[in-house]
């Protein structure tokens, strides 16, 4: 994932970044398989593997494979991301250890979601649970986000056509 | 490639697999991975191998352009429509216990329902954002 991630920086052709974008994407998708989120891993190889990529390779149709040469080499946002590396990095000292039991958010509602969801919605898959009806206003509000966008998209490009 | 023979087949071998994957995702989510997101993509996905394989035109024969911006805004009436059920029945909004005969069947049909919403929202937003960007070119390609 790292070679990955490091070939995307330096690549200067277009097509090869989706390409390598794409690839990042199915790594990630397997890391979180190992990571047994299997809901997001199949959203990430969905999405970000597959419909992205072609929509990225559909943009890409449209404005040319090369990336342009920069005409200066701006110093500052280097370093400003750096800077949030590291504080980030700093951070991450303070977070519980992987697989905590004790973590602050195994402990707070997850617990009682694990325990008492089969019983309460019937539903045997914990996740579909908390996401539709525990969470049931957060994942409305997730639909109206993507409705949004694909609002937003529309009347962007629809204008553009109509000139 | 409308000429590619290999490409037409395969496509039209695996369109339906796919679809049938999707509404798999869709409906299987309450017992397995998945869910109205997953399925939508996939949903979607199928179709948009359709368009990249037979050309735009065709794939906009298939499903219509009408037809895909009134499914994303179907699916979060639908969402929504769900959750002022729940208050017609005499619940809070999005209150799932009280659409059932007991509250165990109601959650099943309001997460089917929600689900239901979420996939019809997502694969017409990723469809249309397809149809957009394909047609943006050809129409770039004709001037």
């Amino acid at each position: 994932m790292a070679a990955t991630v490091v070939a995307l920086a330096l690549q200067r052709n277009l097509f090869g970044a989706v390409v390598l974008f794409s690839i990042y994407s199915f790594l990630m998708a397997t890391v979180l398989v190992a990571l047994d989120a299997v809901d997001v891993a199949m959203t990430e190889a969905a999405v970000g593997a597959g419909v992205s990529t072609v929509l990225l390779l559909g943009a890409l149709y449209l404005v040319g494979g090369m990336e342009a040469k920069p005409l200066v080499r701006p110093l500052l946002p280097l370093v400003l991301s750096i800077a949030v590396g590291a504080v980030l990095a700093y951070g991450m000292q303070g977070l519980p250890g992987f697989s905590d039991p004790q973590a602050p958010i195994h402990v707070h509602v997850a617990a009682r979601y694990l325990a008492e969801a089969p019983r309460e919605t019937g539903v045997p898959n914990v996740v579909t649970a908390v996401l539709a009806s525990y969470r049931g206003y957060d994942t409305l509000g997730e639909t109206v986000v993507v409705f949004t966008a694909g609002a937003g998209v529309i009347a962007l490009l629809r204008r553009r056509k109509r000139k | 490639m409308k000429d590619d023979l290999i490409l037409r087949v395969v496509s039209k071998l695996t369109m339906p697999f796919m679809l049938l994957f999707a509404l798999y995702v869709q409906f299987h989510g309450d017992f397995g991975p998945g869910g109205g997101f997953q399925a939508g993509v996939i949903a979607a996905a199928a179709i948009v191998f359709y368009g990249i394989t037979f050309g735009l035109a065709a794939a906009q024969r298939l499903v219509p352009e009408i037809v895909v911006e009134r499914l994303l805004a179907a699916g979060v009436l639908l969402y929504a429509g769900v959750g002022l059920a729940g208050i017609l029945l005499g619940g809070n909004y999005l209150d799932y216990f009280v659409l059932g005969a007991d509250t165990v069947a109601g959650q099943h049909r309001g997460i089917f329902w929600v689900e239901a919403g979420v996939g019809l929202t997502v694969a017409g937003v990723m469809l249309k954002l397809f149809y957009m960007f394909a047609s943006r070119g050809r129409d770039a390609g004709d001037a």
